[in-house]
């Protein structure tokens, strides 16, 4: 452990950095401690990103300097940095799917025997440090047979196995379920131990006021605040980052009480027994004009399985999707989208933008029927409609021209909202909708539903983020391991009914099992 | 998320950089414009008008070929199939315009259906590679290198395993004769370039195939019909190779199935990429391709009236194509 005293392990100071004259990072200056969680707030575009990349050697300073265990340190490359001890851990691991857990664990640094890489010392090395940070995996496995959240954990047993001095964890939790998040945070408390200094980049709350000793906060390029965690609220924190009053925030709430009106409406979306070997089991629900019905459940619960199957873009072995009293027999995207229903895809990356296109063209493209005539594009048309998006949502972009592989992940998102209302659709299925964006582009998005849901859509919203769902839902449908456990409405809403129904499944199993 | 990424701030200021983008967007006209005023300097009779009739006539047919390579690969595919393709479309044109006095099977039509057929069975060739692509999902390169083998052996069967001679006077008029000093096939050259670029730039369909080379699964969730697009590509490359083979076939005056339109395929896709096209897929570019087509034609040139040797011209092209594929994956990694 460490005393007062000591040096930093890492320390920034008066670092600037422009790319083509602009400045990206105007004259920050950090000090990391061994033994502290130091986390690393700000909205896109703050220059977290810069920052990091500025420590591990992916970009170079244009002023200040990088002192690293007392020395300044020139790391001309990212392995620069890792060999000086400097880890990096993204949010998508970045590892060899088809190889083994040890494999992965060793990567570039296999121990050798005999000139061929010792597999015996390996799969035995890889397990202890493994079972040494509380991981259960069978270090013979591809990786890529592991879930998501054993994977990230592999991922950074790989980064502290290596001698660290500095962790680097970029979002970490972004795609783990609660548990794995415990099992991260523990980890990185016995990083703490062993005087490691920690980064913590998250967009969560909760994680920053649970696990982090000190919080920096930048926006738009400079440093706002440096200090104990301690000393801030919430709504403090907050507020910093976004460099707006504390009494703004409460804006974008739904409001609650309309839940009599939406009952009396006729539904436009009925769901009726999806079924899918292994995958869903008999999901029903039901969706009226203006009700946001929200699908609550673990990572791996079906949620994300049940919008992709009302919307088509699964096999299924049973279930009907009626649209307006109207049951469509083609179960593919396309007769979907002809119906009314939109899908706003999980992975914003894989399954939402197309990168190179520019953000006009990624608006236009799902409705260039309705924007052309005997299959010609009408520019104008798609200006229009595009020029009224980018405002509506408030895209921020050098123009419609721009690609769109350059935007933020807020506005990544914004131009797929824009897709979908371009639909003009009367269902839209949000999965993840605040996934991965800044806390502004967030409460944008919140309140864009609301809106939406106010003018009569219907919408499906799931998230990760229990908070999300328990505000911005009329009915919460709480799944687990694929099947329907109730129904939660209106009053009965909350993080702790959610709870208690997943808890009480669980309880109800572990019982059957005995 | 990131923070400022430097996409985002150079798209701010927009200040003009010779960086790895530029160089693929510009690259191709800079080393084509660099040849050609080196030829003019050095190569004798390069600039006569004879000499330049004579370059257009030589890239006609590649850079047909090309812009139907140019759809598929825009789409994520590839068509090793188009120089098969072109054989087919020479032995249906010599069978059908050829009397059975002549050639065993020849049907003795009028040289327009003759050559309608022949276009229709690329046609075929490209809706059955685009069948096999889309809709049973064999990938791209196993689909069209089937074909690649077994079309020119289907060429082959067609003409009896031999050369069918074409002295048709019509078909030589295409070969030879000039519309205001342009060669009839670099005249249609052009005008199926206009065609491509329209498809590509102004119509669902061209905004759908860069889609679907650029996201294929994001296509498939925003409902565009991903299906039809690739079948469509394919079927349009088999009819642009059709094409290119009945123009071969009118320069050498003989449908041969066994070397008509041999290697085409390396060279549609290298001016595909030479041109700044990504070989991925999702970027589609029509005037880099015909450039890259012209300008592996004019090094060729170059570098025979320079008396290179075949065997060094290919190392030269080869050169070439790695450059155009290294800026390409430069570009990408700076993204």
């Amino acid at each position: 452990m460490t005393t007062a005293n000591q040096q930093p392990t890492l320390s920034v100071l008066g670092a600037s950095k422009r790319f083509a004259g602009v400045i990206a990072l105007n004259d920050v200056s950090i000090d990391l401690w061994p033994g502290e969680v130091h986390a690393l707030v700000g909205e896109n575009g703050a220059g977290k990103s810069t920052l990091i990349k500025l420590i591990t050697g992916v970009y170079q300073l244009d002023e200040g300097e990088v002192r690293y265990q007392g020395e300044v340190a020139h790391f001309r490359s990212p392995r620069d940095a890792q060999l000086a001890g400097i880890q990096t851990i993204y949010q998508e691991v970045h590892l060899a799917p088809q190889l083994s857990v040890a494999r992965n664990v060793f990567l570039g640094r296999e121990p050798h025997r005999w000139g061929s890489i010792d597999l015996r010392r390996m799969n035995r090395e890889s397990a202890e440090i493994l079972a040494r940070y509380g991981i259960v995996a069978d270090v013979k496995r591809p990786l890529g047979e592991l879930g998501l959240g054993v994977q990230q954990m592999v991922a950074v047993a790989r980064a502290v196995s290596a001698d660290a001095g500095v962790v680097i964890m970029d979002e970490p939790t972004s795609s783990l379920e609660p548990r794995e998040v415990d099992k991260l945070l523990n980890v990185v408390g016995l990083l703490k131990e062993q005087g490691v200094a920690i980064v913590y980049v998250s967009h969560k709350l909760d994680e920053i006021f649970r696990a982090c000793d000190k919080v920096t906060v930048l926006r738009d390029g400079k440093l706002v605040s440096t200090g104990p965690v301690a000393e801030l609220n919430r709504l403090q924190l907050i507020s910093r980052m976004l460099g707006r009053d504390a009494s703004d925030l409460e804006t974008s709430r739904t409001q609650f009480g309309r839940d009599s009106e939406i009952a009396a409406e006729e539904p436009v979306l009925v769901v009726k027994d999806l079924a899918r070997r292994l995958v869903l089991d008999d999901i029903s629900l039901v969706v009226r004009p203006g009700e946001v019905v929200g699908l609550a459940g673990l990572l791996g619960s079906g949620r994300s399985e049940t919008a992709k199957a009302i919307f088509g873009a699964m096999p299924l072995d049973a279930g009907s999707v009626t649209m307006n009293g109207h049951t469509y027999a083609r179960n593919t995207p396309a007769s979907r989208i002809h119906s009314g229903v939109a899908l706003l895809p999980e992975d914003r990356k894989v399954e939402g933008i197309i990168p190179g296109m520019s953000i006009k063209d990624n608006i236009a493209l799902a409705s260039l029927d309705q924007l052309s005539r005997a299959g010609f594009v009408s520019r104008k048309k798609q200006d229009e409609i595009v020029d009224i998006f980018m405002k509506r949502l408030r895209i921020k972009a050098s123009g419609p021209d721009q690609k769109v592989q350059e935007l933020s992940g807020g506005n990544q998102q914004k131009v797929l909202l824009a897709r979908l209302l371009c639909l003009n659709p009367k269902v839209l299925l949000l999965d993840e909708p605040t996934r991965g964006i800044d806390v502004g582009a967030k409460a944008e998005v919140q309140a864009l539903v609301a809106e939406l849901a106010a003018k009569g859509m219907g919408v499906v919203l799931i998230s990760s983020e229990l908070e999300e769902v328990v505000e911005g839902s009329d009915t919460v449908l709480v799944l687990r391991d694929g099947a329907a456990l109730g129904s939660l409405f209106g009053d009965e809403i909350s993080e702790d009914a959610i709870m208690t129904m997943i808890a009480g499944a669980a309880a109800d199993e572990s019982e059957a099992a005995h | 998320m990131t923070a400022v990424t430097p996409g985002e701030v150079t798209s701010r200021i927009r200040a003009p950089r010779i960086t790895a983008d530029w160089v693929r967007d510009k690259g191709v006209y800079i080393a084509l414009v660099l040849l050609i005023v080196f030829n003019v300097l050095f190569t004798p009779h390069f600039n006569e008008f004879s000499n330049v009739q004579l370059i257009m006539r030589q890239v006609a047919a590649v850079l047909i070929v090309s812009l139907g390579m140019l759809m598929v690969i825009g789409t994520g595919g590839i068509d090793l199939s188009v120089g098969a393709t072109m054989a087919i479309a020479g032995s249906v044109l010599g069978l059908a315009v050829s009397d059975g006095a002549a050639v065993s099977g020849g049907l003795g039509l009028d040289l327009t259906l003759s050559i309608i057929l022949a276009i229709l069975a690329g046609l075929l060739v490209g809706l059955f590679n685009g069948f096999v692509v889309g809709v049973l999902g064999v990938q791209p390169l196993v689909a069209t290198l089937s074909l690649l083998v077994a079309g020119r052996g289907l060429a082959l069967v067609l003409t009896s395993g031999g050369l069918v001679q074409l002295f048709i006077p019509g078909l030589n008029k295409l070969s030879v004769n000039n519309l205001w000093g342009l060669p009839y096939v670099i005249v249609i050259a052009l005008v199926l370039v206009a065609i491509v670029a329209v498809l590509v730039r102004r119509t669902t369909f061209g905004y759908r195939l860069v889609a679907i080379g650029g996201n294929r699964r994001a296509s498939v969730l925003a409902g565009l019909p991903v299906r039809r697009t690739i079948i469509t590509v394919y079927a349009l490359s088999g009819a642009l190779a059709a094409i290119a083979g009945i123009i071969a076939t009118a320069r050498t005056h003989a449908a041969d199935p066994s070397y008509l339109g041999l290697g085409y395929e390396l060279n549609a896709i290298t001016a595909v990429v030479v041109g700044g096209s990504a070989l991925a897929g999702g970027k589609v570019r029509v005037l880099g391709t015909v450039a890259g087509a012209v300008l592996m034609q004019v090094l060729t040139s170059t570098l025979a009236a320079h008396n290179y040797k075949d065997s060094q011209t290919e190392i030269v092209q080869a050169a070439i194509i790695i450059a155009a594929v290294y800026i390409q994956r430069s570009s990408r990694s700076s993204e």
